[in-house]
């Protein structure tokens, strides 16, 4: 009965607010972040270490801890993205904190090995490490820049609705291809056995596909029908009719699945590399360890 | 059939006359292998027939085997067309031409009534059928398809789907758009027209029908084409009308009503009895134990106690006052007003709806902004409603036999009190759907119920210490009016200067500049309009119309002119409102000087999003495409957090100025999807979020009744193994929702398919996991009145 009602309690995170994960919190983790770079530049620069800064002094070895610790926790997301528990938290909140303490790692690592770089197994940690935020660094921008152009090219359009779009036409084209000449059914018959989703990742990504077939149909079949002395000149027209909008679909399409690449790509070279980098601080934790 | 079977069982003569050549046509027409559910649980069965839940095969076939073992005597192909005479001496007419003489009738046939006929000559050909079970099975023919719903559209889709059937198809429509249609439909059906699988005519009707031809009047003139078959998909008339003419009386005009019964189901034609789905009780189960009761009845077993006796038992059993049911029955009845004038039937469905229970002075019955939609009365004692938000001490006191708890009945919005018990009482809380069955069907209650609610929508919205005598002639002077979507109830320019009270829906302010509408503000219900120009005087500044289809409440401006010269605080407070609301014309004027693009953005944002059904929301999901990376962790996370199903679609839905609204619950404020769900299944919970319970049947009545798309059929998929056993070793389908295709090959083929919604996360600490799970904060689940600020940040960048 309603008497226990005592409705909202509970805070809920829903309408909070609405801004981007970069600013999130009036930019929290970008003064945190900064904040503890702005620290280890400035003991960096004041606090003598005899004989040199290095990883193995005192002060490297607290920077370091600081440093791997950061990695393992920024390394965590992945899991917590997965795994949406009830809880007052939000993934925006931690996605924000990863990047601009992520961000902050270049400086932490850096002060860290005191700029002693060689080929071992210690700098191939840092290499894979600066990979990773690269990687992020340009996962940052896809997120900023490209999700407007995804939006606008497929107005109130779903991926699955463009694909059956493209279906239909497909079925239409097969059906104006019967009265053509075997020459013509044969070149439309390779645009009706392309499969959008063929191609290399280099073509999805630059959105480049010099043979497609189907543009090579609509080339053929439009000059063919220009000549209207021949008797099917009608079928021929039609046929150019649906190529050409079947041209239009698919470069509809593959925009989208170009933007969708270019938004995903990034994360192929960040979380196996985080692997790596993980793996390769393991051994440089180890090795520094039994080297002592 | 369950009437027949008691009936066979006493040995009295008998005969079940069914209109088709099977048993309980409504179950044979449920899709195949559906599954049929049982409820209510708590409720036994009492019939000769067996019934429980499976499938829907079995469950014919098991009523066919026991009507032929117990000697049911049924006469098929017999639709009972008129029933003259009078107790003892009855005349069934049939369609086929027989008389059938009874001395009682029990009239059980449902409400799925007779679909309307093909008028043309030739309509009573024999290839002109109203039904299509099997659109797979008909090959190689001219089929037309006359009526262009839902059920024709499907059918015509149907039928053509596979060109391999190589069926030509044609649909024929009266009107020149398919405003009846679902848009999914629609676009499905103009797609398939595009690719010459289907042929459209609109603006056609039939002429005449021949033996294999059809001849249509188009815009065009009369056009002859070949036709094998034709499926008339027109609607169906209720069976109302022929209920009516056999002398039964309804309750009242309205739709929804249901035959007036005594309680042993007589109706007002003496000697005629109703039961079932026509007398109001749509669950299986309630029809099956009627048929038994209401035989048992016939033979003069008057004292047989209803089956539902020992759920009503427990009801009352925690009440102070050791009293039998019936005692309980009808001190309820008698002591709560609006009840007063129930039969003892209608006494008992509304008390198994409803909670009676006891509360001690001092307990909060419901807090101030509670969600709830229930309506209370008082059986015994009193309560006191704290109208002030701020003040405890300010009460309204309601007394034995009065009502509250409507304001939240009639608007679905949240409770605009709290309400104390004054001393020990006893309260009945009504729920939603059963009060809204008592308002439809008890004239008397509609009337008590609209009078106490505009007297108490006023008092609460004014407050300034008004009291219902201070009000009691602008109530006199009140009237609903109701509203259609687009119409507008003030327009810029008038004169007039009443204040209207937004009951139902809400509305939009725009005003004119430049040549061009301009959207001021969003008014939720509870809130009013009109104030200005009664109290500046002069027309009116700004034109009100309805976002969705509203209700508002007209109070004559005289009066109300009255009411502010006796109570000079109310005067006051409606100025501070006023002001409040000048600013913000104010403001956007000035925006508009300085920049005229900019908001004009603005208001095209705001109507984009009132077109498209927010004015009825009460939470609505959004994500801003200039953020959204179309990483579908929101639907994986609602996915995760529902037993595996996601009750979002990210991608559909409409998409304006980068604002897109995608297919997920708005928890309207009058859900539709509530309408006509038969075990009452769905409620507004403590979030204020619309949610199924348990009890659903899967009849997808609701998924039909949502206007929005949001209500997915399906089976709740198994469990997946931990998320880490699939990061480390990849076992299981990972996070989200899993395939069809490993649900399938570890689910259990049995399971029933339930309609499956958005809950708002109700329950899971920090709320929306959609909302929650965005890892660049595009998606966000806000009320309607918080959109203009959206609005605002969608423009100001
Ligand atoms: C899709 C769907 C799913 C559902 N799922 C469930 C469920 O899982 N569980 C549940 O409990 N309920 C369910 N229901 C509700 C339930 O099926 C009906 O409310 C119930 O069947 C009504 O029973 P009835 O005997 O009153 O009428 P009906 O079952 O409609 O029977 C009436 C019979 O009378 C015949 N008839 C009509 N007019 C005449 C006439 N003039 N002369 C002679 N015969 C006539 C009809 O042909 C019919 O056979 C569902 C409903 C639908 C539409
Ligand atoms: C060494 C440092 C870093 C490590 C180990 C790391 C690791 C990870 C991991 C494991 C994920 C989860 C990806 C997934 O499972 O889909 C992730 C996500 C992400 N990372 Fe990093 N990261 C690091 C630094 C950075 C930096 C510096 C940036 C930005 C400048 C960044 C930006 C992001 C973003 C935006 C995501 C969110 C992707 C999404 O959820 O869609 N990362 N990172
Ligand atoms: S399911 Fe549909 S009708 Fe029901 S509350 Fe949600 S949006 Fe409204
Ligand atoms: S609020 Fe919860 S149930 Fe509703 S769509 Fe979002 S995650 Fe799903
Ligand atoms: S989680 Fe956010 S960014 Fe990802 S698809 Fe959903 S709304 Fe877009």
């Amino acid at each position: 009965m309603a008497s226990q009602l005592s409705g909202n309690s509970k805070k809920r995170l829903g309408g909070t607010s609405h801004v981007s994960f970069l600013k999130h919190a009036d930019y929290r983790w970008l003064k945190i972040s900064a904040a503890l770079s702005a620290l280890a530049l400035f003991s960096y620069a004041l606090i003598d270490v005899e004989p040199r800064h290095s990883g193995s002094s005192w002060y490297g070895y607290t920077l370091g801890t600081i440093g791997a610790g950061l990695i393992l926790w920024l390394a965590l997301l992945g899991y917590k993205k997965r795994s949406i528990k009830p809880g007052q938290w939000t993934l925006k909140s931690w996605v924000s904190a990863h990047v601009w303490l992520g961000l902050s790692l270049i400086i932490v690592a850096t002060l860290h090995c005191a700029f002693q770089f060689g080929w071992n197994v210690h700098t191939l940690a840092y290499v894979l490490m600066m990979i990773v935020i690269v990687s992020g660094i340009y996962g940052i921008c896809a997120y900023t820049i490209l999700p407007k152009h995804l939006s606008a090219n497929r107005g109130d359009m779903t991926q699955a609705e463009m694909l059956d779009n493209l279906r239909s036409i497909d079925r239409q084209l097969h059906d104006a291809t019967q009265p053509l000449g075997m020459e013509l059914a044969t070149l439309i018959g390779e645009s009706l056995s392309n499969d959008p989703f063929q191609g290399s990742i280099l073509a999805r990504l630059t959105n480049s596909y010099p043979d497609c077939p189907t543009h090579a149909a609509f080339v053929t079949v439009s000059a063919a029908a220009k000549d209207r002395s021949v008797d099917n000149a009608d079928d021929l027209v039609r046929a150019s009719q649906i190529l050409s909008r079947k041209v239009a679909a698919l470069s509809n399409i593959r925009r989208h699945l170009q933007l969708k690449a270019q938004l995903e790509i990034w994360l192929y070279f960040h979380v196996p590399v985080t692997f790596a980098l993980i793996a390769a601080l393991t051994a440089h934790v180890v090795s520094v360890f039994f080297y002592w | 059939m369950s009437a027949a079977a008691r009936a066979a069982q006493l040995g009295m003569a008998h005969i079940l006359l069914e209109k088709t050549d099977h048993l309980s046509d409504t179950i044979f027409r449920y899709q195949k292998g559906k599954h049929v559910m049982a409820t209510p649980s708590q409720l036994v069965l009492r019939s000769d027939m067996d019934f429980d839940a499976g499938k829907r095969e079995k469950i014919l076939q098991t009523w066919n085997d026991q009507a032929a073992s117990q000697n049911v005597l049924v006469r098929y192909r017999s639709e009972v067309t008129a029933i003259t005479g009078g107790p003892g001496k009855f005349e069934l007419k049939l369609a086929d031409g027989d008389t059938i003489n009874a001395e009682a009738v029990i009239l059980a046939i449902g409400t799925q009534g007779n679909p309307n006929l093909m008028r043309c000559p030739g309509g009573d050909l024999p290839h002109v059928e109203y039904q299509l079970d099997d659109p797979t099975a008909i090959l190689d023919e001219h089929i037309t398809v006359v009526g262009a719903g839902d059920a024709g559209i499907e059918n015509a889709l149907g039928l053509a789907a596979d060109p391999e059937q190589r069926n030509v198809v044609s649909i024929v429509n009266r009107s020149a758009d398919f405003s009846r249609a679902k848009d999914a439909n629609v676009k499905a059906l103009t797609a398939a027209a595009e690719e010459g699988r289907v042929t459209i005519f609109t603006e056609t009707s039939t002429n005449r029908i021949e033996a294999d031809h059809i001849v249509l009047d188009t815009r065009d003139g009369e056009l002859r084409i070949p036709c094998n078959r034709i499926i008339a998909r027109m609607g169906s008339a209720p069976p109302r009308g022929f209920v009516e003419s056999c002398g039964i009386e309804f309750s009242s005009k309205d739709r929804e009503a249901f035959p007036i019964l005594s309680p042993v189901f007589e109706s007002t034609a003496a000697g005629i009895f109703v039961i079932g789905a026509l007398a109001g009780y749509p669950l299986i189960k309630h029809c099956m134990n009627q048929g038994y009761d209401v035989v048992e009845f016939i033979n003069g077993n008057v004292d047989l106690k209803p089956a539902d006796e020992p759920i009503l038992e427990a009801k009352f059993r925690t009440l102070p006052g050791k009293r039998s049911v019936d005692e309980w029955l009808d001190l309820l009845r008698t002591q709560i007003d609006i009840l007063r004038e129930l039969t003892p039937l209608q006494m008992r469905e509304f008390t198994l709806d409803s909670d009676v229970s006891f509360v001690r002075k001092g307990d909060v019955v419901f807090e101030r902004g509670a969600p709830g939609s229930s309506l209370f009365n008082v059986a015994q004692g009193s309560v006191h409603v704290q109208v002030s938000p701020t003040d405890s001490s300010i009460i309204v006191p309601i007394g034995t036999g009065a009502m509250f708890g409507e304001v939240g009945l009639i608007s679905g919005r949240k409770r605009g009190a709290t309400v104390v018990a004054a001393e020990d009482s006893i309260l009945m809380e009504i729920p939603r759907t059963g009060a809204l069955k008592l308002i439809a069907t008890v004239p008397t209650v509609k009337r008590a119920v609209t009078r106490v609610s505009i007297e108490r929508q006023l008092l609460q919205l004014f407050k300034a210490g008004l009291s219902p005598a201070d009000i009691a002639d602008v109530v006199e002077s009140a009237e609903t009016i109701s509203v259609r979507a687009g119409d507008a109830i003030i327009s810029e320019g008038d004169e007039s200067y009443d204040i209207y009270v937004i009951r139902v829906g809400s509305m939009v302010v725009e005003r004119t500049i430049g040549g061009k509408a301009v959207f001021l503000s969003y008014l939720p219900a509870g809130s009013y309009v009109g104030e200005m120009a009664l109290i500046e005087g002069g027309r009116r500044t700004a034109t009100v119309r309805a976002a969705v289809k509203s209700e508002v409440i007209k109070l004559n401006g005289d009066a109300f002119r009255g009411l502010l010269e006796r109570n000079p605080a109310l005067l006051d407070r409606l100025k501070v409102d006023m002001a409040t609301r000048k600013d913000v014309n104010a403001h956007i004027e000035t925006m508009k000087s300085t920049f005229s693009d900019v908001s004009d953005m603005y208001s095209s944002v705001a109507s984009f999003l009132v077109e498209n059904g927010i004015g009825e929301a009460t939470d609505v999901l959004l994500i801003d495409e200039k953020l959204c990376v179309g990483c579908d962790n929101c639907e994986k996370a609602c996915a995760d957090s529902h037993d595996g199903l996601s009750r979002l679609d990210r991608e559909a839905g409409k998409t304006y100025a980068h604002l897109h609204v995608p297919t997920s619950c708005r928890h309207c404020e009058h859900p539709h999807c509530m309408a006509d769900c038969p075990p009452n299944a769905i409620h507004r919970g403590i979030d204020g979020e619309v949610f199924i319970d348990d009890t659903c049947i899967g009849c997808g009545n609701c998924q039909r009744g949502c206007p929005y798309g949001v209500i997915r059929m399906d089976k709740v998929p198994p469990k997946k193994p931990p998320l880490l056993n699939w990061l480390l070793f990849g076992t299981g389908p990972g996070p989200g929702e899993p395939s069809a295709k490993w649900s399938k090959k570890h689910g259990n083929p049995e399971a029933p398919k339930k309609a499956i919604k958005c809950d708002m996360c109700s329950g899971l600490e920090g709320g929306p996991s959609c909302v929650r799970a965005c890892p660049t904060g595009a998606a966000i689940r806000i009320s309607p009145e918080q959109f203009l600020s959206v609005s605002q940040m969608q423009k100001g960048d």
